[in-house]
């Protein structure tokens, strides 16, 4: 069943036509990706289905309800949540509050409780922090710390927004290994990647984004094996 | 000048610097949150004296609960400024906001010479903030002794409120990113409307506790308090909720201290204590507790 569906996506930034007509498909349980270069509309993409940006036309769906104009918060409630580009999290917060605003729009503190253990079990590092103020992470962690706290609202779909940039090439296998995990227990995940190898490689899907436009689509292992993305997108 | 005097001054310092920190934290809230200054604040502190005033007066009704009731209507007023002036022109740059503010202050302070007039009134205070203490040589109002301690027990409801609650988490995760707390299933108008609740309410104590000691009350008496606290939002490092409250005693001892030492220039208190704010946004235009400024891209 499609989870997310994009219809004909325009985004405008002031005079910068950001998006052109995007439409893509998310099945639910499916880990779906997005590559392309700087620039190329990937962001925007993830921020107009978050209800960040707000299409100028087009329609986005998710699970049956219309989201096109809905605001972020309510975005969150129906079950999209999003660890955005460069982290964001909270520095003056500590890391548990960090986590518990991921769970802010929920009241079953029970659960809530027991996903705090979930996501100290994915990320265990964050268990020794807890108190810290989130500024004083590392940038490893404030990025397994944006994650933990993405996943906190029990998406149904988890966007994510570059969570390997910046990264140590250790850290970076340690944040797609936990992706992959979290994807196993049955979340859906709309992943957008610098790193195309990386993301083709644990995706279903994938899609080209290019001057705001989708230019190809197919498999993720048929996209790996295509000779233009090799030598656009993985330096082939 | 004796230990006894320094002593009396230390309190008369204390009981007017908790008056500008109940105000300061007003300024450095919205300040955190929307980065601009809420110009109207010091007219909300005016319209907690004025709505104490006419709870007592017009309504009869016992001192304790007119002063809560008061200080409940003035949140709501602060909560409907900000949804009808403040909330259309939250997108737009940082000045319209600014421009606005001084817009509604101006608003406040001629609706109130235009209903109210701009005669002083004279506002009741009840008998336990005009009993006197003496203390051997030292003779001390009961509203210097009350003020500080009802700020004390204000502000510990306040800090709790900001640091031990959900939507106190919100507050501060709003002033750090506003777009990334939007993401978190917040929704942000509501958490910037308790906001301006919580600052308007210590403002309304703030004029209510004000009136008590200087007991003329006028549509305009909020302008110089509110310039003082800004101050001490500024001393204390804009932004920052301890600070205010740091800088608002600085600015009570400074201003009541140079009153007491330097009694030839007690014509030049107010001017004393811009003159400390010109000297800080100087020199450390981050206030004590200030953080080195992140200018938000």
């Amino acid at each position: 069943m499609t989870m997310l569906k994009v219809r004909d996506l325009n985004v405008h930034y002031g005079g910068i036509h950001a998006l052109k007509g995007v439409s893509l498909d998310v099945p639910e349980g499916a880990v779906v990706t997005l590559i392309g270069a700087n620039g190329a509309g990937k962001t925007t993409t993830l921020r107009a289905i978050t209800g960040l940006a707000k299409p100028t036309k087009g329609r986005i769906e998710f699970n049956g309800h219309d989201i096109t104009a809905a605001s972020p918060h309510e975005i969150v409630r129906l079950g999209v949540s999003m660890a955005a580009e460069g982290r964001r999290i909270f520095y003056n917060l500590t890391v548990i509050e960090n986590l518990m605003m991921g769970a802010y729009h929920r009241d079953d503190t029970a659960q809530v409780r027991k996903d705090v253990e979930w996501v100290t079990t994915l990320f265990p590092r964050l268990k020794e922090r807890f108190g810290q103020k989130g500024g004083t992470l590392s940038g490893g962690e404030q990025q397994m710390l944006a994650v933990g706290r993405a996943l906190m609202s029990r998406p149904k779909l988890l966007c994510l927004d570059e969570p390997s940039l910046g990264l140590a090439p250790m850290l970076v296998q340690e944040v797609f290994r936990v992706l992959s995990q979290i994807h196993e227990e049955g979340c859906t995940i709309l992943l957008v990647e610098q790193n195309a190898k990386a993301a083709l490689r644990i995706a279903d899907y994938g899609y080209v984004l290019r001057g705001g436009t989708i230019t190809m689509h197919g498999d993720g292992k048929e996209l790996l094996a295509d000779e233009s993305v090799r030598q656009a997108y993985l330096g082939e | 000048m004796n230990a006894a005097v320094f002593f009396q001054q230390l309190i008369n310092g204390m009981s007017l610097g908790s008056l500008y920190a109940l105000l300061a934290i007003g300024y450095t809230m919205v300040y955190g949150i929307l980065r601009f200054i809420n110009f109207a604040h010091s007219d909300i502190f005016m319209v907690g004296a004025y709505s104490a005033f006419f709870f007592i007066v017009i309504f009869r009704i016992p001192w304790p609960l007119a002063a809560a009731l008061a200080v409940c209507f003035t949140a709501l007023v602060g909560m409907t400024i900000d949804r009808v002036a403040y909330r259309p022109v939250r997108d737009a740059p940082r000045i319209s906001a600014l421009i606005t503010a001084v817009g509604v202050s101006s608003f406040i302070e001629n609706l109130g010479l235009v209903t109210v007039g701009a005669r002083p009134k004279a506002f009741e205070s009840p008998k336990f903030m005009s009993r006197v203490f003496h203390i051997g040589p030292v003779s001390i109002t009961g509203v210097a002794i009350w003020v500080p301690i009802i700020t004390f027990m204000l502000l510990v409801v306040m800090m709790y409120i900001v640091y031990r609650t959900k939507i106190g988490m919100a507050m501060r995760s709003v002033s750090t990113d506003i777009e990334a707390t939007r993401l978190m299933g917040v929704d942000v108008d509501k958490v910037i409307s308790y906001t301006f609740a919580l600052g308007s309410a210590l403002a309304a104590a703030g004029g209510i506790l004000w009136a008590c000691k200087y007991p003329r009350i006028t549509p305009l008496m909020g302008v110089y308090p509110g310039w003082k606290a800004f101050t001490a939002a500024v001393v204390g490092g804009i932004g920052s909720i301890p600070g205010a409250m740091i800088g608002g005693f600085i600015i009570g001892l400074i201003e009541v201290m140079t009153v007491a030492f330097f009694p030839d220039l007690s014509g030049y208190r107010d001017g004393v204590i811009f003159l400390v704010l010109v000297v800080f946004l100087l020199i450390r235009p981050t206030g004590i507790l200030g953080e080195t400024l992140k200018e938000k891209v």
